[in-house]
């Protein structure tokens, strides 16, 4: 038959394909065979039909786009020959998914497919509805699966049932109308029904609680019996695997009653016998039986209690964990976590065989027991197995310590017995695997470093160590040097000495040493390089006697090519030489953090991944955090007159660059002494000599604008605090910084706020949300000014309880109008009206920080931000 | 549920792809990719499963092919095993000692098979016997269409 066809024959093709050597050569036979296949489809041949789209999947598997060849599957699925509806069904099955339109078109097809009288052309419309099927489909189809699951050919009342599945999960509504046939399959002999039946009830348990009632009534006892059956039943050649009748149909009888038994006693009980049967007896030297009894231990711990059935259950899975098959350790541990929940003590038993199973080669294994040990530890045995898993971080792969450190740091933070415990591990864990941590766990420690006053000595001497050990674990580097930065005098005079440490001997020049390493080291990120400037500036002043060194190091990162960097090697370069009398209370030792507060904070902005410590990432919203010595000015330049009180833990957080998504509206809730912190923004931030109010403020101005001289104190505050400021970065030449900086010229700043048009700004964007201001002066009151703000939803989904906050310094009132609406539709927007006033009109410009909180499908999402682009003279 | 089957070989040829949950073209290629890599490069001796975007991934290896199927978490991993025995052995009785060329040449054999196998990413047969009567008795039909369609052009080829 093949003498009437054109082009070549698959087998000719798949031949030809293979000989290509290389992946060029294959494209060019794939091209040409495609080009001869279009020209085939164009033509419209039906005789050729059946072979192009053989030939389109084989070309599709390779990878190559194939939707030319979607509308032939169609064609040949509508042809009335069975050759020609089973390479249309594959086809359709192979090169389209339940998401592309043209799939409706075959609804019609199949219909007609699964009313023929040929049965197995029911059964090919059954199977490509049963994998391919979309919810439209599903639910137009589904009366006539409904009618095949009752079909006299067991071949086709499999299919439907299965097919059932996919249409329940699909649309669950659709789920009472199959409760009855489903019932009447499990009473099937043919293992193929019976196996497909279960499998359906199984599926509509999970989906509807009333079909669960309904099998848990009716079915319990009739699937215990046919469990029964076929767990004594005789040697069936047909079924048999490795000694087990069926291992298949166990394993979904067990799943069943799994469902069923949960939750409800009596059925529970009822089964009680059935599982011991089937945990004792059956043969667990075969794959084929570990799975059944797998399978048996997981419904045992999943239905009611039944203790001494669990205690089987238990000693199975340390036969399990002892077995020398990977595999079979594999789902050992998996079910292992399983059990803690109810036998902690059981499972304790066997915590050396899985600690062991954390140095397994095989990475799926480690993985588990991982997971598994981190559920063992309490305060009982948390020393001795972070010791284990320490000891295991220096030897383990590069790979695998990422989740090790991080699975270590978890369990340090959450069990760990005293501080110096604490900071002992996490210095091992940063020294052995420094560069894998999150941002968010050494954050952590160095807020538990610092409130750990007695242990200030002792910690700065340890980080020292080690740094000099493991100088290329940035993290452990970064706390290295913060730390030396705050109590490098402690440093250097053994303060504070331990009983159980040994006296080192550090010169000044070797704590400088450290940090002029990490400065000058040419893989040291833009937060270490930072780091490391103000820990010289802090050493600058602790050590005076080598601050001619210290000034040199900071001098040469004037020409550092990252702006930031040279911009405050500069300012800081002045302070040392030319401020000393006011350096030392500059740059005092950070006041204690607030850890309660810390910590609060960093549980709102890492939802429940601080236990798991799965992917724990510091989120920063978009556009608002910049590089944290921005930030370190931004804060004090701002908030310096406002709230001098609350600034101080955000401040530290800010030039951590930590930015933690939360309010930092909370004025006073951070208790405790700040003048050290407040010192230090005055100075960044005010300047030196203030002869008047006015001028000091005017000199703050000067100090840190580098935009030329300005008659505008806030177009200046604009630049400076704007994360990007653009035309700094053109107009930062050092000399002209270095002049600005001394250069205390006050300039006059008189309003010009005659025009009442304000310009509109956009007040904040992120990928999602646009919010734009409009401004507004009601006559008479200069002090006044109407906002109105626009919240623009740029995304595709509703928000909803959406919410918007702001918060101002204290020389700024602010009232807030309820918005027009708590639902921001997609695309849509909503406007909310608010009043500032601003009670040093003409001298200080308007800033707010804002939070917004909305739901995205029920999640919460929180964003921040600060505006600092007010129209000048508001 | 069983989420795709793969059948790809130690060259990182794919031979096989069903996919029950819908992925798109892309995403497609890109899980090919990313799994292989993976599997072809795990040693011999470790155990066969993977854990790989919140689902596992079950494959074994029977001479140059591996045979991969992804479930989800919760599912038993060593009944997949069986699954793809199962699947193989039934390869194995209708080619009659199967090799990887059988799979080249007669893909949408392999794929009949397995449509009697699966369907919506569950098993629906656990009888090698059954699904062996049913594949051939679609074979035959197939056969007689050919045969008949080959005497009708026959006929035609004579006529004219």
């Amino acid at each position: 038959m093949n003498s009437i066809f054109s082009g070549t024959r698959l087998r000719d093709m798949i031949r030809s394909i293979r000989a290509c050597k290389t992946a060029a050569e294959e494209r060019g036979v794939v091209r040409k065979e495609c080009a001869d296949i279009r020209a085939s489809i164009n033509e419209n041949d039906p005789h050729d039909r059946h072979r192009n789209l053989a030939k389109l999947m084989f070309i599709h598997m390779l990878g190559y786009p194939t939707h030319f060849g979607q509308m032939e599957c169609l064609k040949l699925i509508a042809s009335p020959g069975f050759p020609e509806k089973r390479i249309g069904y594959l086809g359709l099955m192979l090169l389209l998914d339940e998401r592309q339109e043209v799939l409706m078109l075959v609804t019609n097809s199949l219909k007609q497919d699964l009313n023929h009288t040929n049965q197995y052309v029911v059964g090919l419309a059954l199977c490509a509805l049963g994998n391919i099927c979309s919810a439209e489909m599903a639910r137009d189809l589904a009366p006539e699966v409904e009618r095949l699951i009752q079909f006299r050919d067991p071949n086709i009342r499999k299919k439907a049932a299965l097919c059932s599945t996919r249409i329940v999960r699909k649309v669950p509504d659709l789920a009472e109308n199959f409760v009855n046939a489903a019932s009447s399959l499990l009473k099937e002999k043919h293992h193929g029904v019976l196996i497909t039946g279960v499998q359906l009830c199984y599926e509509l348990c999970t989906i509807s609680e009333e079909a669960l009632e309904y099998f848990r009534k009716k079915c319990t006892e009739g699937l215990i019996k046919t469990l029964r059956d076929i767990t004594n039943s005789a040697y069936q050649p047909e079924y048999d695997v490795a000694g087990i009748t069926d291992p298949f149909l166990h394993i979904r009888l067990l799943k069943l009653l799994r469902v069923l038994g949960h939750g409800d006693a009596d059925a529970s009980d009822l089964m009680t016998d059935i599982l011991a049967q089937v945990a004792t007896k059956t043969e667990s030297n075969k794959n084929a039986g570990n799975a059944v009894l797998y399978e048996c231990v997981e419904t045992i711990m999943a239905i009611e209690d039944t203790s001494s059935l669990r205690v089987l259950a238990i000693n199975i899975l340390g036969r399990f964990l002892s077995n020398r098959d990977n595999n079979i350790r594999y789902v050992a541990l998996n079910m292992l976590m399983k059990a803690i929940a109810f036998d902690d003590q059981a499972v304790q038993r066997h915590r050396v065989t899985i600690l062991e199973c954390v140095k397994d080669p095989d990475a799926s294994i480690r993985k588990r027991a991982l997971e598994l040990v981190s559920l063992l530890v309490n305060e009982n045995n948390v020393k001795q197995l972070t010791k284990e898993l320490i000891d295991y971080l220096e030897i383990s792969d590069e790979d695998f310590k990422e989740d090790l450190s991080a699975k270590i740091c978890s369990i340090v933070e959450k069990f760990s017995p005293e501080k110096i415990w604490y900071i002992d591990q996490m210095l091992k864990v940063l020294s052995e695997a420094g560069k894998f941590v999150k941002d968010d766990v050494w954050h952590a420690l160095i807020v538990v470093i610092s409130n750990a006053s007695e242990l200030h000595g002792y910690t700065v001497r340890a980080l020292y160590k080690a740094v000099l050990t493991y100088s290329e674990q940035e993290t452990l580097v970064r706390v290295a040097i913060w730390c030396i930065g705050e109590y490098g005098d402690l440093l250097v005079n053994n303060v504070g000495m331990l009983g159980i440490e040994d006296p080192i001997t550090v010169t000044e020049s070797d704590a400088v040493d450290v940090v002029e390493d990490a400065i000058t080291r040419h893989n040291s990120d833009m937060t270490t390089k930072a780091m490391a400037l103000v820990a010289l500036l802090k050493l600058s002043s602790r050590f005076p006697s080598i601050s001619e060194r210290i000034k040199d190091i900071i001098v040469k990162q004037k020409g550092s090519l990252l702006l930031e960097m040279q911009q405050r090697a500069i300012e800081f370069n002045s302070i040392v030489d030319r401020h000393k009398n006011i350096r030392s209370s500059l740059v005092e030792r950070m006041p204690v953090l607030d850890e309660a507060t810390f910590n609060v904070r960093r549980a709102g902005s890492l939802p429940a991944s601080v236990s798991t410590m799965a992917k724990p990432s510091v989120s920063i919203p978009n556009g608002v955090a910049a590089a944290p010595l921005v930030d370190l000015l931004d804060l004090g330049s701002d908030d310096i007159l406002a709230a001098p009180s609350s600034s101080g833990a955000d401040f530290l957080q800010d030039l951590l660059g930590v930015d933690l998504g939360s309010s930092e509206v909370q004025s006073g809730a951070t208790p405790g002494p700040k003048a050290g912190a407040d010192l230090l923004m005055d100075i960044l931030s005010i300047g030196t000599p203030s002869p008047s109010p006015a001028q000091n403020n005017t000199s703050s101005v000067d100090l840190l604008s580098t935009a030329g001289i300005n008659n505008n104190p806030s177009t200046a505050l604009d630049t400076l605090s704007s994360p990007a400021p653009p035309h700094i970065a053109t107009t930062a030449s050092a000399g002209g910084m270095f002049d600005l900086l001394d250069g205390l010229s006050p300039s006059p700043s008189k309003e010009a706020t005659n025009g009442p048009a304000y310009p509109p700004i956009v007040a904040y964007e992120s990928s999602t949300l646009k919010i734009e201001f409009t401004f507004s002066k009601p006559s008479g009151n200069l002090q006044e000014t109407n906002v109105q703000a626009t919240f623009i939803n740029l995304s595709p989904n509703t928000f909803t309880d959406f919410i918007f906050q702001a918060a101002v310094p204290k020389f700024l009132q602010l009232h807030l109008d309820p918005a027009s609406s708590n639902t921001l539709p997609a695309s849509g927007n909503i406007t909310q009206n608010l009043k500032v006033t601003n009670s040093q009109h003409g001298k200080k410009s308007l800033v707010m920080r804002m939070r917004i909180g909305y739901k995205v499908n029920g999640k919460d999402v929180l964003e921040e931000g600060q505006i600092n682009n007010f129209p000048r003279g508001l | 549920m069983i989420h795709f089957v793969l059948l790809v070989s130690r060259q990182g040829k794919v031979r096989l792809t069903k996919w029950y949950s819908p992925y798109t073209q892309k995403e497609r290629s890109k899980v090919i990719r990313e799994l292989s890599g993976v599997i072809l490069n795990r040693g011999p001796k470790l155990c066969n499963f993977i854990e790989w975007r919140g689902y596992k991934v079950v494959y074994k290896r029977y001479a140059s092919l591996y045979f991969c199927m992804c479930i989800d978490a919760e599912d038993n991993e060593l009944e997949v095993l069986e699954i793809i025995h199962h699947y193989v052995e039934i390869l194995d009785r209708y080619f009659g000692s199967v090799c990887e060329l059988d799979l080249i040449f007669h893909f949408h054999k392999a794929y009949y098979i397995l449509d009697e196998l699966l369907i919506a990413g569950e098993l629906q047969e656990s009888s090698k016997k059954t699904v062996a009567r049913i594949i051939s008795a679609q074979d035959q039909m197939v056969e007689a269409a050919k045969e008949e369609a080959g005497s009708i052009s026959y006929i035609i080829a004579q006529a004219t």
